[in-house]
């Protein structure tokens, strides 16, 4: 069997694993990185970018249909739209396809040796590769100083309705051949949402099951307002407080809370409750490495229970999103080339691609005031944004937490359409410690959705101007 | 041009692995034959490692402080001719290493330019960088007074991702960096003022040099003897419940015998210190216990005593603690022995000692001399059983007959394996010495 020596070993080629690679290459370490499937990862092939481009065909379409309907009061009017759905998923791999082969590209600037076969860790320093049954290659062993993790994470499966024919995960949803005509989603978390939402534009009557009390539990009732009017709008049936019991036939067995049972015709069943950091199959528990949960307990560096073995991404646990992951994989390659890295990000950002879309950074209210601190917090609407009333989506508004005593911001929270783009400058302005002053000082283009983030600061200082 | 590669030599009897402690060569440097390329360490010995060709260095087998297995490449170079190995192979497979034990391969496989790269990227020991302060004269900015926010316990240090990065390049935790910029945001001016310690003078209202505060961190990688110092004293604390029994000795009568000893024969004999008379009253009393001479292999549960008195003696070099090994000391008379003490320091002293003299001691003496202080807590030289250390002596006020009297008095601190040796023999053991030093005439005699 042929042995490689190596620097550092990259397990996955996921967003954590390849930006490790990168910057490894970078600093001149020898690093070899193994990939199973396609470079990239579940966010490139089977995750944030195939969903994004979905969510964008499905919007363009939704728009066709409302302009069809004759109700636009922009004057546009079309006959009968379709949509062609094979050529819509064709342009999404397409743009897949542009981006993985990229990050190959990228690897092979820096010098990273990819090694395709799927990879199963005998000790801490010593990796097997099973090449792909019949691409013809030997199995190759692999020897490191330092074993870097970054396998990633699954989708979910409930136990009582595993995976497999009307039952798919995100991964099958993404692929669709047709548009179902019922569909049911198992979650109302925002991968449930984000492509619950866009089989709805698509035309499938959607049904949303959720055990909690309401739509996005991890985001506070504000922000998910927006999202849950624009649902009905939309006309997605929303079960709250549902427990899903299992598939009778075509049909999904529910329960609410008071006890009574129902069944809902479905094509096909999204299950969308969650992913679970990958820790089987590849030899993981050969290390026997302290776990927190169900994922590998890394410290502020990043570091497993054992020496020299690192582990990043998805597999570290929440928040599983791919920008930590990155910051993550950057930072254990300038560790093992001798710098010295913390991971202390003042903010990780987060976005829903729901309609409207949130994002978040920093604290909200309700988290300021539960680490005990005296915090202020204002918000703007899109009602009063010109740019908002332009693009016809006034629904929304930013919002800003800041400490009470000297204005330091804590956190931004927006819903509305495109606001995932102003994550950027809500993130910078936590990181460079600004305060509220700094913002409301600083000249905001006009017109854009970027004002509400001035006015929001002002009006959290007690003078706003446009409201 | 050829590629000659130079293996770990096999370096004696059960030694797998040899740890580099110096290179003196670089890759690119051209070498001679017999060139001295590294220094290795085995168990105690440091040995060079010559080179056998000439040729250029093109890489090293790997960094400071790492070991090597026997057998595995540590050095490799480019010279004229053949070489001795064949260029595929060399590409291939740095390493063909005969002993292809775990432990062996573990180290034994480092790519070459792997290690290369790593050791350029990571410099090994090198001191933090803490510029250098400025003169006094220079006068603490005005800002250094300014309302710079007291952080609250646990709360966090605000400074910009920038200002982060720096700080930990610098090595300087922002915790205690006191922030200036709005809302105690902590600015690159701040950082470079707690850096060159600006900042400790100023409660004071004016610069003190007495009380700057200092920045420096400085890595040292615990290598070569040193490392093998703590690995055997962290073995020894870890392994053996150790027993501490200190008593004094009136050592009057020795000091005395001793200065006439010196002052009669100390022209012809050379001069007698406390410690071989030390060693003659041990070896006298390891005649009634046996046991106090031995090695103790615990995890064969087999306690081995020997009638000889192999006896270490714990020296301070500029490297770090050696116990350089007077053998047969049952054999010698004090003048020799002394002789023997004499010739092993200084050969530990200069690094000539041999690996037979650094091994096998059966009983351990420490002496600090007269920083012997007045209790010591000696660490077992494992797997010996018994360890003798010797405090200061001093004069102090001795009841004799009922009046006080100044005497030399010198106490013993000994320690004991608990698990083989009971209190009571060890007590009795130290009283045998002690009864011989009391009574020097005894140790002529017996």
């Amino acid at each position: 069997m042929e042995t490689i020596n190596t620097t550092l070993l990259i397990i996955g080629g996921g967003p954590a694993g390849y930006v490790a690679g990168i910057r490894a290459g970078q600093l001149g370490i020898p690093t070899v990185l193994v990939e199973g499937a396609q470079p990239g990862g579940t966010c490139l092939n089977i995750g944030c970018i195939p969903s994004k481009a979905l969510i964008h065909a499905a919007d363009e379409y939704a728009k066709t249909m409302h302009y069809a309907a004759q109700t636009s009061p922009l004057g546009i009017k079309v006959d009968a739209p379709s949509i062609d759905l094979e050529k819509t998923v064709a342009w999404k791999d397409g743009i897949v396809k542009r981006l993985t082969g990229g990050v190959g590209a990228l690897l092979k600037k820096q010098g990273v040796r990819v090694v395709r076969g799927w990879a199963r860790v005998l000790d801490g320093k010593t990796v097997e590769v099973q090449p792909h049954e019949g691409s013809g290659q030997e199995p190759v062993r692999i020897r490191c100083e330092h074993l870097l993790l970054a396998s990633g994470s699954h989708a979910v499966e409930l136990p009582f309705m595993p995976f497999g024919g009307p039952v798919i995960s995100s991964t099958e949803a993404l692929s669709p051949s047709e548009v179902p005509r019922r569909m049911v989603v198992v979650g109302a978390g925002y991968i449930g949402l984000e492509l619950g939402t866009a089989f709805r534009k698509l035309g499938s009557q959607v049904t949303v099951v959720e055990a909690a009390e309401r739509i996005l539990p991890a985001y506070d009732a504000d922000l998910v307002k927006p999202v849950a009017s624009s649902l009905e709008r939309l006309g997605v049936e929303v079960r709250l407080a549902t427990s899903v019991l299992g598939m009778e036939g075509e049909r999904v067995k529910v329960r609410d809370a008071s006890g009574v049972e129902a069944y809902l015709e479905a094509d096909r069943v999204l299950v969308a409750v969650g992913r679970k950091p990958a820790t089987t199959g590849w030899g993981l528990e050969h290390l026997m490495l302290d776990m927190n949960g169900r994922a590998v307990k890394v410290d502020e560096q990043c570091r497993t229970s054992m020496r020299n073995v690192w582990a990043i991404g998805d597999l570290t646990g929440e928040p599983m999103l791919a920008h930590r992951a990155m910051a993550q994989g950057e930072m254990v390659a300038e560790i093992i080339a001798g710098k010295r890295r913390w991971f202390h990000p003042a903010a990780i950002p987060a976005v829903c691609y729901t309609d409207p879309e949130i994002v978040v950074a920093g604290m909200s209210p309700g988290e300021a005031a539960a680490a005990g601190i005296d915090a202020i917090s204002a918000s703007f609407p899109f009602s009063a944004n010109g740019r908002a009333m332009t693009i016809e989506s006034t629904d929304g508004f930013v919002r800003v937490v800041a400490r009470k005593d000297n204005h330091l911001i804590l956190g931004w929270q927006a819903v509305g359409v495109g606001v995932a783009e102003l994550a950027a400058g809500f993130t910078q302005s936590i990181e460079l410690g600004a305060q509220l002053e700094d913002v409301a000082r600083t000249i905001h283009a006009h017109p854009t959705l970027g004002e509400a983030v001035q006015e929001a600061a002002l009006r959290a200082l007690g003078h706003a101007l446009h409201i | 041009m050829g590629i000659h590669v130079i293996k770990m030599p096999d370096l004696g009897e059960g030694i797998a692995e040899v740890e580099v402690v110096a290179w003196h060569v670089q890759p690119g440097d051209t070498v001679r034959e017999d060139q001295v390329l590294a220094d290795v360490m085995t168990d105690k010995a440091t040995v060079e490692i010559p080179s056998p060709v000439a040729g250029t260095i093109t890489s090293l087998g790997g960094a400071i402080g790492q070991s090597l297995a026997v057998g595995a490449e540590l050095i490799r170079l480019e010279v004229a001719g053949a070489g001795n190995i064949s260029a595929d192979k060399a590409r291939k497979e740095p390493v063909q290493s005969g002993a292809a034990t775990a432990a062996a391969e573990e180290v034994a496989e480092p790519q070459l330019e792997a290690v290369a790269a790593h050791a350029s990227a990571a410099p090994a020991p090198a001191p933090a960088a803490a510029p250098a302060k400025p003169a006094p004269a220079k006068s603490a900015p005005a800002r250094a007074a300014s309302g710079a926010l007291q952080r609250a316990d646990g709360e966090k240090p605000l400074a910009p991702p920038a200002v982060r990065q720096r700080a930990w390049d610098l090595g300087v935790e922002l915790q205690f960096v006191p922030g200036s910029g709005p809302a105690g945001r902590i600015t690159h001016a701040d950082l470079d003022a707690h850096v060159a310690g600006r900042r400790g003078g100023a409660a004071n209202g004016a610069m003190d040099e007495r009380y700057s505060e200092q920045h420096g961190e400085h890595a040292t990688q615990i290598i070569g003897l040193r490392r093998k110092i703590a690995e055997k004293m962290q073995e020894a604390k870890r392994n053996i419940p150790h027993f501490t029994y200190v008593e004094e000795v009136d050592v009057t009568e020795l000091e005395a015998l001793r200065l006439q000893l010196n002052a009669r024969y100390g022209q012809e004999r050379g001069k007698l210190t406390l410690l071989p008379l030390l060693m003659r009253a041990v070896v006298l009393a390891l005649r009634s216990y046996p046991m106090m001479s031995a090695r103790y292999d615990d995890e064969a549960n087999t306690l081995t005593t020997y009638d000889a008195a192999h006896i270490g003696i714990a020296a301070q070099t500029e490297s770090g603690l050696m116990v350089p090994v007077v053998r047969h000391a049952e054999s010698r008379d004090p003048w020799s022995s002394a002789a023997e003490i004499a010739r092993l320091a200084e050969a530990a002293r200069s690094g000539k000692a041999t690996r037979d003299e650094l091994t096998g001691s059966t009983i351990t003496i420490t002496s600090l001399g007269a920083l012997g202080g007045i209790v010591t807590t000696p660490v077992i030289n494992r797997p010996e059983v018994a360890i003798v250390g010797v405090n200061r002596i001093v004069d102090r006020p001795v009841i004799r007959d009922g009046a006080m009297v100044a005497r030399k008095m010198m106490n013993l601190s000994s320690s004991f394996d608990h698990r083989v040796i009971d209190g009571m023999v060890a007590a009795q053991f130290v009283q045998s010495i002690r009864g011989y030093l009391e009574f020097p005439a005894t140790l002529f005699v017996e």
